[in-house]
């Protein structure tokens, strides 16, 4: 497949692998930030390639692992209520809030659909006039504007039946937490692609020079991510400490300008707490006064609900990257993704999930 | 923060009080639902489980099936839902080495169906027992009332003559076999998924929806010591190559490389998020058999079209019971495992 197949080529891996090899000297730990990195590190055990020096560390890159326990509930409550179409990404529904998940109110009888965009939802919300169609806003500053768009295109056609609930987190705020943390293991990032190509790597550049620390834009595929990888170890070896781009293929510094407007004309930021991590100042989106009336948890008055956030859990030194999923005891026994303690299991792109899929190499204990 | 173990506040394990969707995946949670509820109740053929059961009779070992079909939308590109429902059986039987003598289909009509629908359905249904060589000799009807059933759910059971000398089951399968797969994988699931979510690709993907036993009875007439047979419906050739590793106490080792995937159903599985070794098929097999023949089997199976994009896709190789491992392009290995229940796709 073009533009697939030429990143996933094993010959060039190793050539980037072989390269890592003589360029490094010392240890170095490097954190990628996204899930989809994850997966795609795990899925091809990149780290088999790489010389002992280099570890990777997993990051707090996956929108469905961070949303917060209370949001979920909140979601599971207004999923339950009657004449409600409740729309969501697929991965989503597994997650558990404090006491189910979407996929158990679903099969109560509650309308809980998967859909593949937050237009989807809009199109609903016309063809059902009679029911309050809700979209599970979910998601970095890569899904951000298309959420923002189908809240701007509702408000046009005046759509009253259609509203958001909204979990929408920023990377760089993360980022600044994980360099700030006294327990800093991180001497180098690799930034998630998508989310510069809607942000750009301009709000990286401060980040890079206050923390002293090499940031490297990346993308997904195996010899994507190896180049990253070759990019950040030579900055390390070099003392150099700069905002690059692995992924020029699609990032432009400035970004996706109309993009980040949209974002701009419909959110603003707020403090967000992440789940397993904690609250982050400024750290995600919320709806605009103006588009208030979009609100989701305004309109059905579920602002309160849902259970406070643990400081014990493991998922959250999992996603600051302070323990390797199968060091965590729960893992592959009491913690599987049939019965997970924690959304690092659930999701797809989950840290612990991808190490349950493609590492776990001793049987799996009955739960 | 603190690691202690003992002190997780994380949301407690879900436990599932009701079935849920996953239940019918054809992953691990099916398989603690057949394993926790119904062998239980029901006993288990000593024999181990396998896609159609042998029993005894008068001599002769017949081979028995059943199948629900609720398949939505019931027409897709490639099919419906009344070969479906025949195809289905057939090939199950095919996989214990069966000739398919006789099915059953029983109907759960809702009211409202159109009988233009219904007409057509079952003039499926006589088109692929044609194609297949077998009749449809009983059946039954009900009507349920409107809102209690999907239009239409199909029910088959067949029934196969296993001729003698054919052992094909599971615990046969041995380390040094070859794993060979008759074509192309995944184009069953994405087909539904496209007409089911709306999705339009450029490129339109039809289903594999067809009949096996052919394949099947090309392996075995030729003398081939053909050790299992499994067709990767549900959970696709993941699925089958987990089941078949644990019910045989062996290892496999698949290569990414050598899976054959269509283009158009590996650019649909990259945009979705969804890895086409757990995508179903319809008109595939999986035959495991001793890897001195698999040469010889890829020839006999590309002689026919349905067999033309035959392939060897692993090896059953000595190691832990129900390990299969998969030998990426890269050269690295990984774990194949049960997923949990049906892919979903992902959100970004």
């Amino acid at each position: 497949m073009k533009f697939v197949d030429e990143y996933r080529d094993g010959s060039a891996a190793r050539t980037l692998a072989e390269a890592i090899r003589r360029k490094v000297t010392r240890p170095w730990t490097l954190m990628e930030v996204c899930g989809g990195q994850t997966h795609g590190i795990v899925r091809y055990g990149l780290d088999e390639l790489l010389p002992p020096e280099v570890s990777l560390l997993h990051g707090p890159g996956c929108p469905v692992c961070v949303t917060p326990v209370a949001i979920i509930d909140q979601a599971l409550a207004i999923a339950a209520r009657p004449g409600v179409t409740f729309c969501s990404f697929g991965d989503m529904l597994r997650v558990p809030g404090s006491a189910e998940d979407l996929f158990a109110v679903k099969s109560r009888g509650a309308d809980v659909r998967v859909v593949y965009s937050p237009l989807d939802a809009l199109a609903l919300a016309r063809e059902l006039p009679g029911r309050e169609v809700v979209f599970f806003a979910v998601g970095f500053e890569t899904t951000a504007p298309a959420n923002a768009l189908a809240v701007a295109q509702g408000e046009r056609e005046g759509l009253a039946n259609f509203s958001i609930l909204v979990s929408h987190v920023r990377v760089p705020p993360a980022l600044e937490a994980i360099l700030a943390s006294p327990r800093r293991r991180v001497d180098g990032f690799l930034a998630a692609g998508h989310v510069c190509a809607v942000m750009g790597t301009e709000e990286y550049v401060p980040l890079a020079a206050k923390h002293r620390v090499p940031i490297v834009v990346t993308a997904f595929e195996p010899v994507d991510l190896l180049q990253g990888i070759l990019m950040a170890v030579s900055q390390l070896e070099e003392g150099r400490a700069e905002v690059e781009n692995q992924y020029a293929r699609l990032v432009q510094a400035g970004g996706n300008r109309p993009a980040q407007a949209l974002i701009g004309e419909v959110f603003q930021g707020v403090d967000r707490t992440w789940r397993g991590i904690g609250p982050i100042p400024d750290s995600g989106l919320g709806l605009r006064p103006a588009y208030a009336a979009f609100d989701a948890a305004r309109r059905f008055g579920v602002e309160g609900v849902g259970g406070p956030e643990s400081a014990a859990c493991q998922s959250g030194l999992v996603l600051q990257g302070l323990l390797k999923p199968m060091d965590c005891p729960a893992f592959g026994k009491a913690c599987t993704p049939d019965h997970p303690l924690g959304a690092t299991m659930v999701s797809a792109e989950g840290a612990c999930a991808a190490y349950f899929r493609y590492r776990r190499f001793e049987p799996v204990e009955a739960p | 923060m603190s690691p202690d173990p003992f002190a997780l506040a994380c949301p407690r394990p879900l436990r599932h009080d009701t079935v849920q969707m996953a239940h019918g995946g054809g992953g691990r949670l099916m398989k603690e639902l057949i394993e926790g509820v119904f062998l239980p109740a029901l006993g288990t053929d000593p024999q181990g489980l396998h896609d159609s059961a042998v029993v005894e009779a008068g001599g002769a070992r017949l081979a028995f099936t059943t199948d629900g079909f609720v398949v939505h939308p019931r027409r897709f590109p490639g099919g419906d839902l009344g070969e479906l429902a025949v195809y289905g059986t057939v090939n199950d039987l095919a996989m214990a080495g069966a000739r398919p003598l006789a099915l059953s289909a029983a109907f759960i009509l809702e009211e409202g169906l159109p009988f233009d629908e219904l007409a057509g359905l079952v003039a499926s249904m006589k088109a692929a027992a044609d194609r297949c060589g077998v009749r449809i000799v009983t059946g039954d009807t009900k009507v349920v009332d409107r809102g209690k059933a999907d239009g239409a759910f199909i029910t088959t059971t067949g029934l196969g003559l296993v001729p003698a000398g054919v052992e094909v089951h599971p615990r046969r399968v041995r380390p040094g076999d070859a794993v060979l797969v008759t074509g192309d994988l995944g184009r069953h699931g994405i087909a539904v998924m496209s007409v089911r979510e709306g999705l339009a690709f450029e490129t339109p993907i039809a289903s594999d929806c067809g009949p096996v036993h052919h394949l099947a009875a090309a392996l075995l007439d030729a003398g081939l010591d053909i050790h299992c047979l499994r067709d990767p419906t549900r959970g696709g050739l993941a699925s089958v190559l987990n089941e078949i590793a644990t019910a045989a106490g062996v290892a496999i080792e698949a290569r990414e490389d050598a899976v054959p995937v269509d283009e158009a159903v590996a650019a649909a599985c990259e945009i979705l998020g969804l890895d086409p070794l757990y995508v179903a098929c319809e008109g595939r097999m999986v035959a495991f058999l001793p890897g001195a023949q698999a040469e010889r089997a890829l020839a006999l199976l590309r002689a026919h079209p349905e067999g033309a994009g035959a392939a060897v896709v692993g090896r059953v190789v000595e190691g832990p019971a129900g390990r299969v491992t998969l030998r990426t392009t890269l050269g690295t290995a990984r774990l194949l495992d049960l997923l949990s229940g049906e892919q979903l796709p992902r959100i970004c």
